[in-house]
């Protein structure tokens, strides 16, 4: 048995993982962490097979360390990330119907306006906060417009976030911090998932209509779904992204040539910085994989930012490369359980760095960037950059 | 290993080996096919792998799910009574010469 005795949930390690996912997917196929007492898979072939086989890897006993079967969760589990099949495959089809491509292709133009908006007041600033004044601010805004929410309240889908994804972790520091500043966005977040605080016409209100075969409150956790997943991971992402075209600044040249290749740079921006950088899974029967055999009933962390740059799947892994083909990596996930909202993150990243792309030349740091510490997010608290 | 042929929307084709329990929608990446974009990696949520089956072989493909159906009325060029999503698509031996059209659009 391969063991490892690093925390991956270290202060250090969070701001900076890349080492340790290097050592974990040296280290073998399958790792065991003494300090959790948890397996652990960080190479892409096996983080996939984990994903795309449900019925050995589930989800129904918690997608973090804390195992549902032992202990009560801090919130009533999610329908759609906390369940297995039969459960989750009702779930997952209604929400998915009302997330569908040709859904999400509505509020294209919308989404586009509001980027040209954003970027031009910031352009004329010259110098701002990356995370703040952009990242957040965008999401912030046609993410919650889109479900229904009301404009007041909003301040509310960050804390909350930060629960959720700490939540994943062990019951350390970051996630007691999160838990207290959050405490007063868990009544709003419980009570905007209601219909009759949804404006009518958004996704928001089309989730309760498409769930009639679910009870009040369930279509209410179906709502909760989308307030949690949506908005802290596409925030890190556009956060990410920024710095990574700041740090290589041939690649921003290479988007401003064609800003119509956003939608690729935003791909690869997930698959190089991995926003979501772990879940766990728990083994329903006894699996041999990589010659080691794992028993029915461990908690099993997959690294899916380890994946997305192991250099046995991908071609110089370690590199930005928005000309790459980044199609397949599992920032998204895979499987049953691949993130139901992607089409959605993909045309925000896309109409907002394609409005950057067009307007701005140069992006430098204007100060140092400083990581925002979670237990399952990759991304910034702030970002200082001036733009020309 | 069958041969699985995608000709482009001007025309061209190209003919590879397609191994068998991958995907159509892999075969074509793993063989730099373009026209395929396949943005979510095979999860049926994008429509970005969607192609046209030579009618007369419709019927050595399994049958669509609810949600290929689904993901179907959500590509960019038009569906057709032929459409197919390729990553919903495993290669079998039966599939040997096979050949698919790609459409217009993806995106
Ligand atoms: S690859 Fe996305 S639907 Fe086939």
């Amino acid at each position: 048995m391969i063991t490892l005795d690093d925390d991956p949930f270290a202060d250090a390690v969070l701001a900076d993982p890349v080492p340790l996912h290097r050592r974990l997917r040296d280290a073998g196929p399958v790792v065991r962490l003494v300090r959790y007492d948890v397996w652990a898979m960080a190479r892409a072939d096996e983080v996939t097979r984990a994903l795309t086989d449900p019925e050995t890897f589930c989800s129904s006993a918690g997608v973090g360390l804390s195992d549902f079967r032992k202990e009560t969760p801090w919130r009533p589990p999610s329908l759609l990330l906390e369940a297995d099949a039969p459960e989750h495959d009702r779930a997952r089809r209604t929400v998915t119907s009302v997330l569908t491509p040709k859904v999400v292709k509505t509020y294209r133009d919308t989404f586009a306006r509001e980027a040209e908006k954003l970027v031009a007041t910031l352009v004329e600033r010259g110098e701002f906060d990356a995370v703040a004044d952009f990242a957040e601010a965008f999401p912030l805004k046609v993410f919650p417009d889109a479900v229904g929410l009301p404009a007041e309240g909003r301040e509310h889908l960050l804390p909350y976030g930060a629960m959720v994804f700490n939540g994943f972790g062990p019951r350390n520091h970051l996630f007691t911090e999160a838990m207290e500043r959050g405490a007063v966005a868990r009544e709003w977040i419980a009570e905007h998932c209601r219909a009759e605080n949804l404006a009518p016409g958004g996704l928001g209100a089309r989730i309760h209509e498409a769930a009639s075969e679910f009870s009040e409150e369930e279509r209410a956790l179906l709502v909760r779904s989308f307030l949690s997943a949506g908005v802290d991971t596409t925030v890190h992402a556009l956060g990410n992204a920024v710095l990574c075209f700041a740090s290589y600044p041939d690649q921003w040249a290479a988007l401003r040539e064609k800003p119509e290749r956003s939608r690729a740079a935003f791909e690869e921006v997930v698959r190089f910085t991995s926003p979501v950088q772990t879940f766990f899974r728990t083994t329903t029967r006894d699996v041999e994989i990589g010659g080691e055999r794992i028993p029915a009933g461990d908690k099993v962390l997959l690294f899916l930012a380890a994946a997305n740059r192991d250099p046995r799947r991908w071609p110089d892994a370690d590199t930005f490369d928005i000309t790459r083909r980044a199609a397949g990596h599992v920032g998204f996930g895979s499987g049953v359980h691949a993130c139901v909202g992607q089409m959605f993150a993909r045309l925000e990243g896309e109409v907002l760095l394609a409005a950057l792309a067009r307007r701005v030349t140069t992006i430098e740091l204007a100060g140092e960037p400083r990581p925002q510490l979670s237990n399952t997010l990759r991304g910034l608290a702030s970002l200082p950059v001036r733009v020309r | 290993m069958p041969k699985v042929t995608y000709v482009q929307p001007d025309g061209t084709s190209r003919t590879v080996d397609a191994t068998v329990g991958r995907s159509l929608m892999q075969v074509a990446l793993d063989h730099g096919v373009d026209g395929i974009v396949a943005e979510c990696g095979g999860n049926a949520m994008c429509a970005t792998c969607h192609v046209y089956v030579a009618p007369e072989r419709l019927d050595d493909l399994g049958p669509l799910c609810s949600d290929e159906e689904e993901m179907l009325d959500c590509t960019a060029s038009p569906r057709a009574a032929t459409s197919r999503l390729s990553c919903q698509l495993p290669v079998t031996e039966d599939l040997d010469g096979l050949v698919l059209r790609l459409p217009e659009e993806q995106l």
